[in-house]
């Protein structure tokens, strides 16, 4: 055998086929939408009841997590510990989730427990209680921890980002205040209830082994059930002129390090940049590699991590640049950051560099369809977007075949460094 | 039931393949036995800047992430008190890559002073990140230091102090390496679609030549049973005051451990649990509260930490969890409140069980701790659990002598 040459790397295939596992869609006997997606080998069962129920939909801030919250404490029939022990006794787990569109109530349960399960699932979805006394803890708890939080410079620069950015006019850029805390009114979250908790303005997907019972339980649990014909009133509010390019910074007395926000408005991804702008974002701060990484953490210390994204809303999209700094390397770390987004339009990457990045998305697109759960994610992804798995396919293509050149050209036309707004939390030195 | 198959190189690196078909990735999961409880007191963080120096290109290849993200991989790691853990997941065709990117660290680093330099730096503003400039979040640079008086788990694994990461030198970095980083001190755990075959064909061709080396034995000083109630009281600019809670407990391999960690959950998994329905709904003293084991390798710690409501004095929210544990070892646990405990365990576990870097992790830590195999049999140590057990870890535990009080007060 030849001595091993530790230096020559091994050979490598690039990700050429990914496999997405197709949904079934079904209706429940009252129209209800149910999208299945099995596998796994596990018998266990992951279902999100989601509801077009997010910041969006409120008209006050705290108003639909709050209401989404408290949906298992306590219904008509049982008192919130009954629902807590009734749930913990099947080993199931709840998990609520509020995003700025949807507002979801997810249950992980053993495939055998399904039925005991889901007959409390009906009573937290169907008939919630919005019981006095239990609001009333939910708000001084949830108070609690907004106060912990405030003390956190990476909180106190990602509200305030989300509120240049938006304006406090726009849905998704009302940020809460402590005195919500105290203005919040249980009247609000009936009504809200009321209106987005309909089961006509909920879809079900169900993960993990899904057999014909499962559709039978999820029928005779809410197949029967009466859903209001006439459609949901929902909010159409169009983003006016906002001012972008501010520049804020908020001292925190006594802070080590500075949290700092960069970014701007950006398409969602129903515009068709949107791709580009993906790879254009994991070049500049999107994995371990990438140039804000190397250069504030890796050449610089400036950091303990550094990272970008574009995140798309149903009525929006931005970009943002996120990272904390020590306090004393602030205004340096800074210089550095529009540095990076500079030489993304005046320089063509290189093609060691390119192929790097379309390698490293491809393995990551691939291990983001590794299983049933993180399949449903993939797909409630595109699915609430009008989408489907073409989605991914033209993602791939694009990945493939992008060049430096269309790259350089899709900075210069969303990266002007002029149209970014600066947040900064902590102290500028 | 995880099935794997087990073999030992001739230099001494345990391997662990774990054959999963239903997932396109493959994990390459390296852990190697040392931690910062074998750190030098005098030099603590130490395991954890070593990791970080793991990044900073090895002895044949300059840059460790990036050939790994070029065939569409990606790694991180962590250090804890007992372990440092290496984890790669990639498309499983490019397996062998992880094989020649993780062999040739281990055969040597290329100890640069610029990582060395920077690593530094990225780990002070780690501390201050989650140490320093976080609310409450010194908390376990005074606790561990108050109930540990001997045994190295005094010092949190970031550190005693930033200025022993400031102090570190190259020849003590080497000298790290060459003491702990051995194959006979790793444990490798490879798992995905793959053939073992083949991957024991890899295992020879990239580590079967890195030489054996003498991995210290470890004579860790023996923490004394603690006989008296410990307190400390510190006053920071914090929203909400708080109390923590820590008692001595066995460690992770002992008999008892799974009663410990149920009655962990019989206090505070899941909102129908003690403290959660009695201290939170009830009485609503405290705003958040947990119960949680250590799990560690050396003797433990059994942790119930809260944020108390606003106006509830330190006195009323402690004599309230007293109260509550003096329940629980008198005669109130029932066999339906345990095999509720034990139902969410068996849950937990399937869960966890989809994921084959979760999968890839335990039995890393099953092998570390005297068999792979420990990860099938530990829900029939869980189920034969009875309430008698549960009743007798918490008399034996939770008790004022065995505890070491942190009272986290506001400004």
């Amino acid at each position: 055998m030849p001595p091993l040459d530790r230096k020559l790397a091994p050979k490598f295939k690039q990700v050429s086929t990914i496999h997405f596992i197709q949904p079934k869609t079904k209706k429940l006997d009252n129209g209800i939408i149910v999208h299945s997606i099995s596998g796994g080998s596990q018998e266990i069962l992951k279902i999100d009841f989601i509801f077009k129920a997010g910041v969006w939909h409120q008209n006050n801030p705290l108003v639909a997590k709050a209401t989404n919250n408290l949906l298992k404490e306590g219904t008509k029939n049982y008192s919130a510990h009954d629902i807590a022990e009734g749930i913990d006794q099947y080993g199931a787990y709840f998990q609520n989730q509020v995003d700025y569109d949807n507002a979801t109530l997810t249950v992980y349960t053993l495939s055998k427990y399904l039925d005991n399960v889901l007959a409390f699932v009906k009573e937290i979805l169907l008939s919630p209680k919005f019981d006095k006394d239990e609001f009333n803890t939910y708000r001084e708890n949830s108070l609690e921890r907004f106060k912990i939080n405030q003390e956190k410079v990476s909180f106190l620069a990602r509200n305030e980002f989300m509120k240049q950015l938006f304006g406090s006019e726009f849905p998704y850029g009302k940020i809460a205040k402590i005195e919500d805390f105290k203005s919040l009114s249980l009247t609000e979250i009936k009504e809200f209830y009321h209106n987005f908790y309909d089961l006509s303005n909920c879809e079900i997907v169900v993960a993990g082994n899904v057999t014909d019972d499962t559709f039978t339980s999820l029928n005779d649990c809410f197949g029967s059930q009466n859903i209001k014909k006439e459609l949901i009133q929902i909010k159409e509010q169009s983003l006016t002129d906002n001012v972008q390019n501010k520049k804020v910074h908020i001292e925190k007395v006594g802070a080590l390090q500075s949290a700092i926000r960069i970014g701007k408005l950006m398409p969602n991804k129903l515009h068709p940049d949107y791709f580009k702008l993906q790879i254009l974002s994991t070049i500049l701060g999107g994995y371990f590699g990438s140039r804000l990484m190397k250069n504030i953490r890796e050449d610089k210390g400036y950091s303990y991590g550094v990272g970008c994204g574009l995140l798309s809303l149903k009525n929006a999209g931005y970009f943002f640049i996120s990272t904390e700094v020590g306090a004393d390397v602030t205004t340096n770390a800074l210089k550095e950051i529009y540095k990076e987004i500079k030489l993304l339009q005046t320089e063509e990457v290189k093609k060691d560099e390119l192929d790097l990045v379309k390698n490293y998305l491809l393995g990551n697109l691939l291990k983001s369809c590794d299983g049933p759960f993180k399949m449903a994610s993939l797909f409630e992804n595109v699915h609430f977007y009008g989408l489907n798995y073409d989605f991914y396919n033209n993602y791939i293509a694009t990945i493939k075949n992008i060049t430096s050149k269309e790259i350089i050209d899709i900075a210069n036309q969303y990266f002007k460094i002029e149209t970014f707004t600066e947040v900064v939390a902590g102290k500028i030195n | 039931m995880i099935v794997f198959e087990k073999f030992e190189l001739d230099n001494g690196l345990k391997v662990i393949v774990h054959k999963d078909i239903t997932t396109p990735i493959v994990v390459f999961n390296l852990l190697y036995d040392v931690g910062a409880r074998d750190e030098n007191e005098s030099q603590t963080g130490f395991a954890h800047l070593f990791e970080h120096l793991m990044f900073g290109g090895s002895i044949s290849i300059p840059n460790f992430d990036e050939p790994l993200q070029a065939v569409g991989g990606d790694n991180n790691a962590f250090t804890s008190n007992d372990i440092t853990n290496y984890y790669i997941t990639l498309p499983k065709e490019n397996i062998e890559t992880a094989f020649w990117l993780d062999s040739d660290r281990m055969l040597s680093l290329a100890f640069t002073e610029k990582s060395l330099e920077v690593q530094r730096q990225v780990v002070i503003e780690e501390f201050k990140q989650n140490y320093l400039n976080q609310p409450y979040g010194d908390v376990w640079l005074l606790l561990r230091p108050l109930a540990y008086q001997e045994h190295p788990y005094k010092w949190a694994t970031i550190g005693k102090e930033i200025s022993h990461i400031e102090n570190a030198t190259m020849q003590d970095v080497k000298d790290f390496f060459y003491k702990h980083y051995l194959p006979n001190n790793a444990i490798l755990v490879v798992a995905g679609d793959v053939e073992s075959d083949n991957i024991k064909q890899l295992c020879e061709k990239w580590f079967g030549d890195i030489k054996a080396g003498n991995v210290p034995q470890r004579n860790l000083p023996k923490e004394p049973q603690q006989t008296e109630e410990r307190r400390l009281k510190v006053i920071r600019d914090v929203p909400s005051n708080s109390i923590y809670k820590a008692y001595k407990m066995c460690k992770r391999t002992h008999p008892d451990y799974f009663a410990a960690d149920l009655l962990s959950d019989i206090l505070s998994l899941g909102d129908s649990s003690r403290l959660y329905k009695i201290l939170i709904k009830e009485q609503k003293l405290f705003s958040d509260i947990n119960a949680y084991v250590m799990g560690s390798s050396d003797e433990g710690l059994f942790v119930i930490s809260g944020h108390l409501s606003d106006g509830v004095s330190f006195e009323e929210a402690e004599a309230a969890i007293i109260k509550e544990l003096e329940r629980i070892k008198s005669s109130s646990l029932t066999e339906t409140e345990l095999q509720k405990v034990k139902n969410k365990q068996e849950s937990a576990r399937e869960f966890s069980e989809t994921s084959v870097l979760t999968k890839a992790m335990n039995l890393a830590f099953a092998e570390l701790n005297g068999n792979a195999n420990l990860i099938n049999t530990e829900a029939e140590k869980y189920s034969q659990v009875s309430v008698d057990d549960v009743k007798r870890i918490a008399n034996q535990i939770l008790i004022p002598t065995n505890c070491s009080t942190l009272i986290y007060a506001k400004k």
